[in-house]
């Protein structure tokens, strides 16, 4: 059973501003599952429509964002939950970090800059569960980051005192307070060097080993897909193009954007010339008809500019939206 | 003509030392500790300044634009001491040809601003156009070199492009007066992988077509390799290990480039093996700083008692020069080739 499917999933942004009506297809018929005990990564350039297809799937859909079509269930266990028609209040109080937390890029805006940390653990818990005994709690608080391997002191520090490798590690930390099925990562580790890259991704897939919890890990750098992810998800345009499991996505890849984006990718060791991919991603509020990457696509053929292409089950797991696949597959 | 004048840029024994705490109580921080490295104004290359946030790398970089001066040392543009140019024209001179490229584009852009609005500023401030209606054929052409054009960004602002395009947007505003020199801190650090190549192929292509050449500062070290000619390796304020980009990222011989080398994850999905090996992180950087002798000595795994002791000297080994006791005459060991891979 999935943890978490969603099918067909469109959410714009509409906005009208002073009668002039606009609107941004930022998710545009996304369909995937998430099986329990398993890294699913998502990759794609900025502005396709990851964050969005995050906030709709954490049920955080607020004007002008607006769901036009689709569905986005979980199962917790016994526990079903229809995100698109759940409470609010009910969200808030046993959904929102006990089964679905989130990592975000800055985890300068999750800590309170003028509170310890120790105290903004104590408000997402406060929000769950009364703590009837402060110093029970207190010593759990300190139990669970010592597992994660950061010490203790941090609890008593403020945010600005830590650096970002290790605020991002606490932020790890308060995600992952009530054992959530679903951990939601969204650039974690953009903005840190590569040797706390390291450490921290290394902290999330330890946590995600040992607890056999989901991890959905939202970043544009294909390298970290590389070493942690179980299975990739490509997006281009406000849709997936092309999912499979890691070792398929880089050795094999059979959409042209996804074998682009793999070719580019600088190695140490490898001086030869790469080209970037000429033109830009596609405004959303006007995208292309057909598929969405036609016009920056080397073998466009005149299908490609009408129709949209289909997902295409292959081998394996492995989806791909390609006219070029269609063709191959007949 | 001095001595200099075969040199673009001559950085001569910098240092800089910031005061932390108070007045009387307070503690040194050396930032950049006596760096020294200089680019030929006959041969345009670009070179790599490398390592984690907190070596100093930035503050290295606003020495350069006459930001911050240094407490001891020199920095010679053209053969002429940085701190010496006051006069207006020859700042504006000097602002022509060195032109900076920051890490976050969304700060370096006022959000209450259209983002052409500084592409024309610039060309008409540096004089590479009279008015705003000549400076748009201007301002078009180097937004092409850079993948944009200003159809694309007229009339838009900050928050409206994407973290790529904009930092594209302030590419091209630095190519505006055609300078010598380009001072690019982190400038690929918020941009899609896609995109990164876009921008370091045109700093590649400045370069070879334009004889432009480009301090490139990153902790990036894949797109470093592919890019650059020549790298230095930053911790904590030193340079420990500088040379042709081949030999220090192919056969690092510092143990801290190792450990960078190892920490940049590989997209191949296959040699996940080395990457995944458990790394502790260090928890206080200021500790590193205050550290007597190598500053790397704490986390180093081929540690002596030597290198706790005083500051390594500088050897010069396999083409380029480290700063490491492992190398020096009669050192315990000299290894050839990494021996085992870090912990």
């Amino acid at each position: 059973m999935a943890l978490l499917s969603v099918e067909n999933l469109r959410a714009y942004y509409r906005t009208e501003i002073y009668g002039i009506s606009r609107t941004v297809r930022a998710v545009d018929g996304v369909s995937f599952e998430l099986a329990s005990n398993e890294i699913y990564g998502v990759a794609g350039e900025s502005s396709c429509g990851k964050t969005t297809l995050i906030k709709v799937i954490s049920g955080t859909i607020k004007p002008p964002l607006k769901v036009e079509a689709g569905q986005v269930r979980y199962q917790f266990g016994l526990y079903d939950v229809d995100m698109l028609h759940i409470e609010q209040d009910e969200l808030r109080r046993n959904v929102r970090w006990k089964e679905i937390s989130y990592v975000m890029q800055g985890s300068m805006s999750v800590l309170n800059p003028v509170r310890r940390v120790v105290t903004t653990f104590e408000d997402i818990v406060d929000t769950h569960q009364i703590i009837s005994d402060r110093k029970m709690f207190l010593e759990q608080m300190r139990e669970h980051v010592n597992k994660l391997g950061l010490p203790p002191e941090v609890l008593n520090l403020y945010p600005h005192q830590l650096s970002g490798g290790m605020r991002q590690r606490v932020a790890i930390a308060l995600a992952t307070v009530f054992h959530p099925r679903l951990i939601i990562a969204d650039e974690p580790t953009t903005a840190l060097d590569v040797v706390v890259q390291r450490g921290v991704l290394q902290m999330l897939k330890g946590i995600q080993a040992e607890s056999g919890n989901t991890v959905l890990l939202v970043t544009h750098d294909l390298a970290v897909h590389a070493n942690v992810a179980d299975r990739v998800a490509i997006m281009y345009a406000g849709r997936i193009v092309e999912e499979a499991s890691t070792e398929i996505i880089f050795n094999a890849p059979s959409h042209p954007y996804t074998q682009h984006l793999i070719r580019s990718l600088p190695m140490i060791g490898d001086r030869s010339s790469k080209a970037g991919l000429g033109g830009a991603p596609p405004n959303l509020a006007n995208p292309p008809n057909g598929c969405r990457f036609h016009p920056r696509c080397p073998h466009a053929m005149d299908v490609c500019r009408t129709e949209v292409p289909e997902m295409i089950m292959l081998e394996g797991g492995h989806r791909v939206a390609c006219h070029l696949i269609k063709g191959a597959a007949r | 003509m001095s001595a200099n004048s075969g040199k673009l840029l001559d950085v001569q024994h910098a240092t800089v030392v910031f005061h932390i705490g108070s007045l009387i109580g307070g503690t040194r921080l050396v930032a950049v500790n006596d760096v020294s490295f200089s680019l030929e104004s006959a041969r345009p290359e670009i070179y790599t300044l490398a390592g984690e946030s907190g070596s100093g790398k930035t503050t290295l970089s606003s020495l350069i634009l006459h930001d911050l001066n240094p407490t001891e040392g020199k920095i010679l543009f053209e053969g002429r001491d940085v701190t010496q140019i006051r006069k207006r024209n020859e700042v504006m001179d000097f602002m022509k040809k060195v032109q900076p490229v920051f890490q976050n584009p969304f700060e370096t852009f006022n959000p209450l601003r259209r983002v052409e609005e500084y592409l024309y500023d610039t060309a008409v401030n540096f004089g590479m156009a009279a008015n705003r209606q000549d400076a748009a054929p201007v301002v078009d052409e180097t937004l092409r070199q850079v993948g944009l054009s200003l159809e694309e960004v007229s009339k838009r602002y900050p928050h409206e492009l994407s973290g790529g395009q904009i930092q594209r947007v302030s590419v091209a505003r630095a190519l505006i007066p055609h300078p010598r020199l380009i001072l690019a801190d982190e400038p690929v650090s918020m941009v899609d992988a896609s995109l990164r190549m876009e921008i370091v192929n045109v700093f590649r292509k400045l370069r070879d077509e334009q004889k432009v050449s480009v301090l490139y500062i990153t902790h990036d070290l894949a797109t470093a390799y592919y890019i650059s000619d020549r790298i230095s390796i930053m911790l904590r304020g030193f340079i420990v290990e500088s040379g042709p980009v081949e030999d220090v990222l192919d056969r690092p011989l510092h143990p801290y480039t190792r450990l960078l080398k190892e920490s940049v994850p590989e997209p191949a999905p296959q040699e996940r093996g080395l990457w995944a090996k458990h790394i502790e992180l260090g928890t206080t950087e200021v500790k590193e700083y205050g550290r007597v002798g190598c500053k790397f000595a704490g986390r180093c795994p081929q540690v002596m008692d030597i290198c706790r002791k005083a500051d390594p000297p500088d050897v010069e080994a396999d083409g380029r020069t480290v700063k490491c006791y492992l190398y020096t005459e009669g050192a315990r060991q000299r290894p050839e080739a990494p021996a085992e891979p870090l912990d």
